[in-house]
């Protein structure tokens, strides 16, 4: 393990831009004739439609189109399937929904489109929707992922052949848990909920359409993390085109974290709208809509049992898990649903597991990826077994760790649930992070607190990330006056990529930082790539940008053999020179690019320009990296009122080889920030009815500047094996480990008094009953 | 948002005219809370009267035994008067407590005051200081003037010009801040004229802010002592899900306490 040694920080390229106001987000682009659409939701969870009547709206001002359903299946546009479903991962078939991006007869969820209109301004396009009269017919509603199992639950998808199930996902070996669970000398068992959360990114989403009727051809402006899927998915699945017929840009993105992963209808309706009206149709999220709308990350309820001997030998967990799918199987709801359990073996040497998670249609929004997507429901249901089996064997909770972590030599090291980690020393970075974090001292800070009249309490969590979906395309391409272009197949949308990548490639090619021009988010100019979402930029974008260097000096030696008259074989590249081994030839990097765009030369016959393009592979087919890191906290309750004070945070994590350790610190303290979020705020509630009852930030709890504690970050290194670069993801990390060692740190300080457990988010109030709760048990007792 | 049309007023009389002209007309001050019910539809006038250009209805003044602040004050203002800070810097210390900083430099105390937010801050110091509500018409007094929720003495279209606030001898105010909007959950303000203690609570109760009789009892009998441990359970306060009025209950009694502790 090293630290990593960083030249100083000196800003990042796009700094600029934001903080003055000159980012370029979709609703700051206005298109001449730009009309405006707005959504026609369900006000219903479940209900048939019986009737749409559009004729009140259709003749308010400045209408254009009031468009349904029936106008959907009148112009032959399809239903979006799941982005992909679990058979693709090895999972089970599983019912996937095909969502239409209108419904026609039957809402599912509050929030449903139903209609939409196209007005010449946003207020008129509003009001008008509001005058869309739809006549419903209320069918009984099912919000839970369990109570939708039920005999006499209320079915969503009549096609559907198991009832509101889509899936049962299982992984590990059945017989083999129950063996271990018969010889353990200690078992027990929770219920542990990962509630629904609202991904809640700065810039809501936003989308504009424009139909170029003399080429036939579409154009989308969308808040995306990922153009060419959205691309993908829009032009085969709904528009029934070719790619080339629609072209995807997504500009400066707000934010995003697994919400923007995935096209929403909106993407789809602004298009065809376009093409109705004949202009370009603009819609803005607001942040109403957001909350009714978006995609929502979590939503796992969990029976979770550890089987564990005296001596802290863990040797089998055993997990049955629901996971609350929505009213659709939508976009990305296949990783959430595996890594909840592939994870759970976390760092430890778990000899033997049983997880079987069932993914359940329920009259709520749809599930996807939020930051960390399964991951942080792993480590919150491993992580609180461990504290709990702590607990209960009356052992320090960092020493039941320590018994069982995964071993560096033991690297590569695969886990019962599949997963095969390349490298890593779990063990060396809990000891770390006692020693960082004064675990020794924690007695004396708990007894200086108790003379305040505050509980306090500890907590150590492991975890271990899983980085790198998918493969990936990057390109290097020289202009003939010598500056250059990143054409990223990635997507940046605050992860700070025109930086580093940027300067990766100046050190690689000596050529000036200003002299990179970083492109992104247009599939008219990068020929393919995934976008960005599961930390994945660094190993894939970072690794395929490599081999375009490599491919684009290769190249380079063809014209630097012809111009200095040597061996092909003979000539290498350094510090920014083409040179001739034993020689005092050379010719600059530069140079040779304007020579390959002159209009007559060598580039006759080697073909003109100078680029290179490399291509980066991860899960599945080839091997993903496993971002791993301690979190060590410490809480302050105050046992009258159930007030949380978080006043220790120190993060320790391996990202293997840091590519610009602010960034990645930066990283660590968003994904902590919102990890807080979860273990003490946010939570997306529904009412029996389906009713949202979070659907708006005067109830739903964003964590603010004020809530955050002084956050001790410490990045360090050990390398990736399976990757050139070395590098491990570092996006979701923070999000991760966080929820459950504030959970864990809560429960230390007031187990005492008889709290055994918590639901999260631990809210003052939630924190405040359960201490009267176990007051009154005692004084029963 | 409808369309609406904006006048902007110079005098008060002139306000009023234009608001009685028109029919569907709101005064606008610092347009924190309407302008986002306009927003969500909650509210729709054809006609906002912009109160923000009269003059005489913005600043803070000492007079006597008497802190005069003009309805159209801001609460950064009041956070930054010195008068206030001499006078009764509770008040101070409540405009600090109130929403965030954005809102607080233009919120308006009148605006505040006049839409009586059952969750909001200054009515319990307005009750609990025994305040008068000047307006372009007459003066009502606190025990007056507050209705119900979101409900006052005030005409549709009579406008709040100044709050007169006599000056206590102490006095603090106790906040617990709900996680997500910031308002009050429960806020307790108390102020002590002499052996005389008034304690007014917002944010929790079933009617809008209200007077802790039990509380200014057992201070008027024995002191700050007295008002440990008082039995708050027959209070009648807001029950639901997020904040159950048990949990309300208690957290009025150790803001009491909290405030107390202040003086
Ligand atoms: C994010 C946020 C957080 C907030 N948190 C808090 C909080 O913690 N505590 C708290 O107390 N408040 C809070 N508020 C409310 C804020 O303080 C109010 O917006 C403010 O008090 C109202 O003042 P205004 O000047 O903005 O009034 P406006 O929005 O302009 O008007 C409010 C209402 O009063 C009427 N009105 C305004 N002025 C007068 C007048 N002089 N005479 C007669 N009628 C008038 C208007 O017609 C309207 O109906 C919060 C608001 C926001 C947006």
């Amino acid at each position: 393990m090293t630290k990593p040694s960083q030249p100083p920080f000196t800003g990042r390229t796009e700094d600029r831009r934001f903080l003055t106001g000159a980012g370029r987000f979709v609703d700051d682009i206005e298109l001449g004739r730009q009309a405006y659409m707005a959504l026609v939701l369900s006000t219903h969870a479940h209900a048939e439609i019986r009737g749409i009547d559009t004729t009140t709206a259709a003749a308010m001002p400045g209408v254009l189109a009031v468009l349904t359903g029936a106008d959907v299946l009148a112009d032959g546009l399809g239903p979006v399937p799941p982005f992909f479903m679990p058979k693709l991962w090895g999972g089970p078939d599983g019912y996937g929904t095909l969502r239409p991006i209108l419904v026609t007869d039957h809402v599912r969820c509050v929030g449903d489109r139903v209609a939409i209109v196209i007005a010449e301004t946003r207020d008129e396009a509003r009001l008008a929707a509001e005058a869309v009269d739809i006549d419903y017919a209320p069918l009984p509603v099912v919000t839970g992922a369990r109570a939708a199992l039920a005999d006499d639950a209320p079915r969503l998808w009549a096609d559907c052949p198991t009832g509101n199930l889509s899936c049962t996902l299982r992984l590990g070996d059945a017989a083999a848990t129950a063996q271990a669970f018969a010889q353990a000398e200690v078992t027990l068992k929770r219920r542990l909920i990962s509630p629904r959360v609202a991904p809640s990114s700065l810039e809501p989403r936003a989308c504009i359409g424009v139909h170029d009727a003399a080429e036939d051809r579409f154009t989308l402006y969308t808040s995306s993390q990922d153009p060419h899927g959205f691309r993908a998915v829009i032009a085969r699945n709904v528009l029934k085109i070719a790619e080339s017929r629609l072209r995807v840009v997504s500009p400066d993105v707000g934010g995003g974290f697994g919400l923007k992963a995935h096209m929403h209808p909106e993407d789809a309706l602004v298009l065809w709208a376009a093409r109705r009206v004949g202009r370009p149709v603009k819609w803005t999220a607001t942040r109403s809509e957001a909350l009714l709308t978006d995609t929502q990350g979590r939503g796992q309820e969990v029976e979770a049992e550890i089987a564990l001997d005296r001596d802290g030998t863990v040797r089998g967990v055993r997990v049955e898990a629901w996971h609350n799918l929505g009213a659709y199987f939508w976009g990305t709801a296949t990783p959430p649903i595996f890594f909840s359990l592939q994870l759970i073996p976390n760092t430890y040497t778990i000899p033997a597991v049983d997880l079987t998670t069932h993914a359940v249609f329920t009259n709520t929004a749809p599930m996807s990826v939020y930051r960390g997507a399964g991951r942080p429901e792993a480590t919150f249901v491993i992580e609180r077994l461990m504290d709990e089996a702590a607990a209960e064997i009356g052992m320090d909770p960092a020493e039941l760790r320590l018994r069982n972590t995964i071993a560096p030599e033991a690297m590569p090291f695969t886990t019962p649930t599949g997963m095969t980690y390349d490298s890593g020393d779990f063990g060396g970075m809990i000891r770390i992070a006692l020693d960082r974090g004064d675990w020794a001292g924690f007695a004396a800070r708990r007894d200086a607190a108790k003379g305040r009249g505050r509980l306090r309490g500890r907590s150590i969590t492991s975890y271990v990330e899983v980085a790198g979906v998918m493969n990936e395309r990057m390109e290097i391409r020289f202009d003939p006056d010598g500056a250059l272009s990143i054409i990223a197949g990635t997507h940046s949308h605050g992860q700070g990529h025109a930086t580093v990548f940027s300067q990766m490639v100046a050190d690689w090619l000596s050529v000036p930082l200003d002299s990179i021009r970083y492109v992104q988010g247009d599939t008219d100019t990068v020929l393919i790539g995934r976008g960005t979402f599961a930390a994945r930029s660094s190993m894939l974008g970072g690794t395929a940008l490599m081999r375009a260097k490599d491919a684009l000096i290769e190249r380079a030696k063809d014209m630097a053999a012809i111009v200095l008259e040597a061996d092909r074989a003979a000539v290498e590249f350094s510090d920014g020179m083409l040179r001739v081994t034993g020689t005092n030839k050379a010719i600059p990097l530069t140079e040779v690019a304007k020579l390959y765009y002159l209009p007559a030369g060598p580039a006759n016959a080697l073909g003109i320009g100078l680029s290179g393009a490399g291509t980066a592979a991860g899960k599945p087919g080839a091997a993903p990296n496993y971002p791993n890191g301690v979190i060590l906290c410490e809480v302050e309750v105050d046992p009258e009122t159930g007030a949380i004070v978080v006043d220790r945070m120190l993060a320790l994590d391996d990202v293997g080889r840091v590519l610009n350790s602010t960034i990645c610190e930066g990283q660590i303290h968003g994904g902590i920030a919102q990890g807080l979020g979860q273990a003490l705020l946010e939570e997306v509630t529904y009412d029996e009815d389906g009713q949202l009852t979070s659907g708006s930030f005067m109830d739903y709890g964003l964590p603010r500047a004020g809530h955050m504690p002084h956050i001790e970050s410490h990045l360090l290194e050990v390398p990736c094996t399976t990757n050139p670069l070395g590098v491990k993801g570092i996006g979701e990390s923070g999000a991760i480990g966080a929820p459950v060692a504030i959970v864990n740190a809560i429960l230390d300080a007031v187990r005492p008094l008889g709290v055994g457990s918590l639901d999260m988010p631990v809210t003052q109030v939630r924190l405040w009953s359960a201490l009267r709760a176990a007051e009154e048990m005692r004084g029963a007792a | 948002m409808n369309t609406f049309d904006i006048f902007r007023a110079s005098t008060l009389d002139g306000a009023v005219a234009a608001f009685r002209d028109h029919g569907d007309a709101m005064y606008l001050s610092g347009g924190m809370t309407l302008v986002p019910s306009m927003k969500s539809g909650l509210a729709a006038p054809g006609l906002l009267v912009d109160l923000s250009a009269i003059k005489g209805l913005r600043g803070i003044a000492r007079e006597g035994n008497m802190l005069r602040i003009g309805a159209l004050t801001r609460f950064s203002e009041i956070i930054a008067s010195a008068d206030v800070a001499t006078a009764i810097p509770a008040l101070g210390a409540m405009a600090a407590k109130v929403a965030d900083r954005h809102v607080r430099n233009r919120g308006t105390l009148g605006g505040s005051v006049a839409n009586n937010d059952p969750a909001s801050d200054f009515p319990a110091a307005v009750l609990a200081l025994g305040a008068t509500m000047v307006t372009d018409r007459r003066r009502i007094a606190a025990a007056d003037y507050f209705t119900g929720l979101f409900e006052t003495a005030l005409e549709a279209d009579e406008v709040l010009a100044a709050l007169e606030f006599p000056i206590p001898d102490a006095a603090a105010y106790a906040k617990h801040a709900h996680p997500a909007s910031g308002y009050a959950v429960a806020g307790v303000f108390v102020a002590r004229f002499g052996d005389d203690w008034r304690v007014g609570v917002t944010g929790s109760g079933e009617e809008g802010v209200f007077r802790l009789t039990q509380a200014e009892q057992a201070l008027q009998q024995g002191g700050i002592k007295a008002a440990e441990g008082l039995n708050l359970g027959e209070l009648e306060l807001l029950d639901d899900a997020t904040f159950p009025a048990a949990f309300r209950a208690a957290a009025i009694g150790w803001l009491l306490r909290d405030a107390l502790a202040q003086l």
